[in-house]
């Protein structure tokens, strides 16, 4: 080989490169997810900075027993599931933006796995405040 | 991973300065990106100092008197000199547009001129831009109809029909909207870009064209279309004045109303 030659490590063409491995047929739910899961922490954030300041300075009993009422208990655990569900969607945009090559995949699992660990210990929170409150304590 | 610097082979160096012409008296400072594969050589920025009073009113007179009177090795693309061509697209003063349609007098200070941002250099101002035009290829822009056309005439139209390529059948795909978008600096190589959404609605958008869906279709991808982070850098950028990020937005529009 003449070694004067440089050598080309990528000779396909531009539109066979730009077709790529074709359209992935996803995205739609993604996108969607994304809106409807921001458009719905709206309310659910604000009623929980309402409940905030209602109960600023009760003690721990007072919220053990708001947090067991039916009501409140399915508020918190429906913020707490669109919160980490968001936060989910949101950071997978940003890995697909910033994070490129061989550590794409495993950093997002990585969130996958991360946000919905948090999001369970939540929700787990959530029902031993209910069951607690249930047995009277 | 994240690239926060540029590669060694890219940091720009001082060049050459050209000093104005004696007894110039309305003088203002080019500095132009310059690059040529040929030597082997980091980027540098040359500094032209030019009496406007002997130029013309755009950025591209200035380029045009550098390469007749100043020095000759400038390299750029140019052609019909009134915005219609796309040819002389390039970052001015920090903002990708056409040197033909932006006035010198616009600018504040030194006049900086670089090539159309995060692509290929050929050499000085000219980049390569034959990713983007594949890009083009790629979503198939003509039209696309099972329907014979009557044996007659031309496939017809409604004045209301027609009205709906307004906004979109005007680009001329100079590709300042893409190459300033941070999207497709990123992911460049998968995301389609403002420019190809914007003619990919146009066809999608013509009342004549039978292939909706299967438009729609070829762009439902996280990437092709969905990369897109309505960050609108390409609606501020367009020399033409055209909305892209408005073409992308309906794109998104169809995709929810045929699926959800």
């Amino acid at each position: 080989m003449n070694a004067s030659v440089p050598h080309i490590e990528v000779m396909r063409s531009q539109l066979g490169r730009a077709r790529g491995l074709g359209a992935g047929h996803s995205g739609v739910g993604h996108w969607w997810a994304e809106r409807v899961s921001a458009a719905s922490l709206l309310p659910l954030s604000t009623w929980f900075v309402v409940q905030m300041f209602r109960l600023g300075g009760a003690d721990h009993a007072e919220v053990v027993k708001w947090g067991g009422k039916p009501v409140n208990a399915t508020m918190l655990a429906a913020l707490i599931i669109t919160t980490f569900y968001h936060a989910q969607v949101g950071l997978q945009v940003i890995v697909d933006d910033y994070v490129h090559g061989k550590a794409h995949l495993p950093t997002r699992l990585l969130i996958k796995i991360g946000t919905s660990l948090m999001g369970l210990l939540g929700v787990f929170a959530v029902i031993k405040l209910v069951v607690r409150s249930g047995s009277g304590k | 991973m994240v690239e926060l610097r540029l590669p060694r082979n890219s940091t720009v160096g001082k060049g050459k300065t050209f000093p104005a012409p004696a007894g110039a008296k309305n003088v203002k400072t080019f500095k132009v990106y310059r690059w040529s594969p040929d030597d082997g050589k980091n980027p540098v920025i040359d500094s032209y100092d030019l009496d406007l009073d002997t130029i013309g009113p755009m950025v591209l007179d200035a380029i045009i008197h550098i390469k007749n009177e100043v020095d000759p090795t400038l390299t750029f693309r140019r052609s019909c000199r009134e915005g219609i061509c796309g040819s002389c697209a390039m970052n001015i003063d920090g903002e990708n547009t056409l040197a033909c349609l932006k006035p010198i007098k616009d600018i504040q200070g030194d006049v900086r001129i670089y090539p159309l941002p995060h692509m290929p250099i050929v050499k000085d101002l000219v980049s390569n831009l034959d990713g983007a035009y594949a890009q083009l290829r790629s979503i198939q822009p003509w039209m696309q109809a099972d329907s014979a056309p009557p044996p007659d005439g031309e496939r017809r139209q409604s004045i209301e029909e027609r009205a709906k390529l307004d906004g979109m059948w005007e680009c001329i795909l100079c590709f300042c909207c893409t190459t300033s978008c941070p999207s497709y600096w990123w992911n460049g190589d998968k995301y389609l870009g403002p420019a190809v959404l914007l003619a990919a609605h146009r066809w999608i958008a013509d009342s004549r064209d039978e292939h909706t869906g299967e438009r729609l279709d070829a762009l439902e991808d996280t990437f092709k279309l969905y990369a897109c982070r309505t960050i609108m850098n390409c609606t501020q950028t367009c020399p033409k004045g055209l909305n892209p990020a408005k073409a992308i937005g309906r794109i998104k529009e169809l995709q929810i109303e045929r699926k959800v």
